[in-house]
């Protein structure tokens, strides 16, 4: 996993609630056996004007322009913001796939769905909650922002904002730590612990 | 000190603690193909090998045709599908994991065969690449969805990281009116509290209404969980969920039997046990449900009107009735049950057990579906409940009523398959979800109860029983 310390960038303005992972890649694409290349189907329905298929070759589809991610101010944008509820749905990996494969980094928000929120820190993709005042005020900033995960900070033009990450999921995504790897490391933990649980629950 | 369930849950499985998450022991990991082929994949590439081979269960179902199937996976037809479940056949087969394969009686959708075979006992932690997982809690277990790369991490090392969730307690008390189900409760739930009531949240279900439902009415409800934003939603065992368990094929037997029942006796709430939020229901105040918008909170009853978002008060929410009715072509105001449909699908992880295929059967029989319904399609939850609903003659009642009878699988619920809404399509289905596009692109999606499916079949329009 890529390792998140820094990040500076415009943002992505998609200005709605409960956003599921439908919405975020819908479902005839987790047909893939693979982890990559989702991006170019982030938001489809609504990114492009007819059906999208897997297989097809998206750079010749037409463009939904109304829609913000096809408008040229928001071109190369790491940073999404959206509003509450963001990645509600089905536990699907895909859709945080999706999000970093199109060259998102991090999504800030009121607030997010329990699995989406967990899926993302594994995948190097940082979700940060800001109160409703903090988005409507980044919803109107244009420009630049910078967001220092080690400070816990966002730097909107000299305008700071702070934002809580669990200790841990930090740590891990500072440093780029695979998680399996890191719980091999109590191996021994875990069998011991399976022989006092078998013992217990015997029928199991 | 006194525990809430999930409490007591939780602290059976804890391998180690850390300062705000804690390492869980992992019973069951079931799997389907969908969410697997990448974390097999990653398990490969290092090199690893599954931790305990008998904690899986897998079960192709998201993909699955639900018609003729005697050509097996090679005759399925859309190669993609094919490809996915080919290659969990032979990420089970590589690794020696339990599969229960595609054309085998006991294959059905994950959420449903689990519980079915006894994979699910009260008491033990499951995962799955699902969000449905939830519907596991309704025998008293720990179980929740989880992505792609928590399925390898369980695949790896048994276990999961986890950090706590609070404890929501959702009670409803008194006596549900006739042909207002579980589905009704839930979807009611739902519109209560909002599609993030339970964000953060394990929500216990309580209170005599859920004391009455049967173990499949909880499943139902359970599975609808994560509607309310919460991934676990639990149920405490009773004497119904223990005549439940008895004699399914995994399920322990002899003296392991007993000593099981006593653990499993213990798993309830202790009575002054601390949540952290309490919500309480009047079951007399639910009526059956049917969704009006894209998003499962967006319910009325059957007998109430589209909301106009002119009167919200809540810009935010303003926008979303605005962007909903947009989308499902709908205006405000509209009296719902004179609102025309053009398919049914009884079926999914929420609704497509016996007593779902019963109900709505005694909705249907002897009538016929209405002209203007193109398709209705009952797909059972598992080659098992097909059989079942068989031998009782639920089949013939629902064929002679123009309804098709399929084989099992997830279906239309998600229409990963060849089960799908045409673009402008409208479909009163016992599913979970009524996103946009979910049942096919542009497509209208209305959440129901099964016997409010067969009176829409029947009336052609959203109805209630007659």
């Amino acid at each position: 996993m890529q390792a998140f310390k820094t990040l500076t960038s415009i943002t992505a303005p998609l200005d709605r609630a409960n956003i599921d992972t439908d919405a975020i890649i819908p479902k005839q694409f987790l047909k893939s056996i693979k982890r990559s290349g989702f991006g170019p189907n982030l938001f489809d329905e609504w990114r492009y004007l007819d059906h999208g298929e897997v297989g097809m070759d998206n750079t010749k589809r037409p463009l939904n322009k109304d829609f913000v991610l096809n408008q040229p101010e928001y071109q190369g944008a790491k940073i999404l913001l959206t509003r509450e509820n963001f990645g509600c749905g089905s536990s699907r990996e895909h859709a945080p796939w999706a999000l970093e494969d199109y060259g998102f980094k991090a999504i800030i928000a009121p607030s997010f769905a329990d699995i989406f929120y967990n899926n993302c820190f594994k995948n190097g993709l940082l979700p940060i909650v800001q109160d409703n005042n903090v988005m409507d005020e980044l919803f109107g900033f244009k420009g630049e922002i910078t967001i220092d995960l080690e400070l816990q900070s966002i730097n909107a033009n000299g305008k700071k904002y702070t934002f809580e990450v669990d200790a841990e999921r930090k740590r891990r995504l500072l440093n780029g730590l695979d998680d399996i790897s890191l719980t091999l490391q109590y191996e021994d933990e875990i069998k011991s612990f399976e022989t006092t649980y078998f013992k217990k629950y015997s029928w199991l | 000190m006194a525990q809430t369930l999930y409490d007591k849950l939780m602290a059976a499985h804890v391998v180690r603690e850390e300062e705000t998450t804690a390492l869980i022991y992992i019973d069951r990991q079931l799997i389907h193909e969908v969410t697997s082929p990448q974390a097999f994949e990653g398990l490969e590439m290092a090199g690893r090998k599954p931790w305990r081979l008998d904690a899986n269960l897998a079960v192709p179902d998201h993909n699955v045709p639900t018609t003729e199937r005697s050509s097996g996976v090679a005759g399925i037809e859309d190669p993609i599908s094919k490809l996915q479940i080919e290659t969990l056949d032979k990420n089970c087969e590589n690794f020696g994991i339990n599969e229960i394969t595609m054309n085998d009686i006991r294959q059905g959708i994950v959420h449903v065969v689990g519980p079915e075979q006894g994979a699910t006992l009260p008491g033990m932690s499951i995962v799955c690449g699902d969000s449905h997982t939830s519907t596991h809690g309704a025998l008293g277990a720990l179980a929740f969805g989880i992505g792609t790369s928590e399925v390898e991490h369980v695949l790896a090392t048994g276990c999961l990281w986890q950090s706590k969730s609070k404890n929501l307690k959702i009670e409803v008390s008194g006596e549900l009116d006739e042909f207002v189900s579980a589905k009704d409760v839930a979807l009611y739930i739902i519109g209560q509290i909002g599609t993030a009531g339970g964000t953060g949240y394990a929500i216990e279900f309580a209170g005599t209404t859920i004391q009455d439902l049967s173990v499949e009415g909880r499943m139902t409800l359970c599975n609808m969980a994560i509607e309310a934003g919460a991934r676990v939603g639990m149920v405490a065992v009773d004497d119904k969920t223990i005549e439940y368990v008895k004699g399914r094929p995994m399920a322990p037997t002899g003296d392991e039997w007993d000593r099981a029942v006593e653990y499993w006796n213990t798993l309830h709430s202790d009575e002054d046990a601390h949540f952290d939020q309490i919500v309480r229901i009047n079951a007399k105040d639910i009526k059956p449900q049917v969704t009006w918008g894209t998003s499962p909170e967006m319910v009325i009853g059957v007998d109430g009107i589209v909301p106009d978002p002119d009167k919200e008060t809540d810009p935010v929410k303003a926008e979303g009735i605005r962007n909903a009715l947009s989308y499902i072509h709908l205006k405000a105001n509209t009296p719902i049950n004179t609102v025309n449909i053009d398919k049914v699908f009884i079926g999914s992880c929420t609704n497509s057990r016996l007593e779902d295929l019963r109900v709505a059967a005694a909705v249907t029989k002897g009538k016929h579906i209405a002209d203007n319904i193109k398709l209705a399609l009952v797909v059972p939850g598992s080659g098992l409940i097909k059989k079942q609903a068989e031998a009782e003659g639920l089949d013939k009642i629902f064929t002679d009523a123009g309804f098709e009878w399929r084989e099992a699988g997830c279906s239309m619920c998600l229409a990963m398959n060849a089960d799908k809404l045409e673009p402008g399509e409208r479909c009163a289905s016992t599913s979970n979800r009524n996103f946009e596009g979910r049942q096919g692109q542009d497509s209208f999606t209305h959440l129901v109860s099964p016997a409010i499916a067969a009176a829409s079949a029947i009336a052609g329009h959203f109805s209630e029983v007659e």
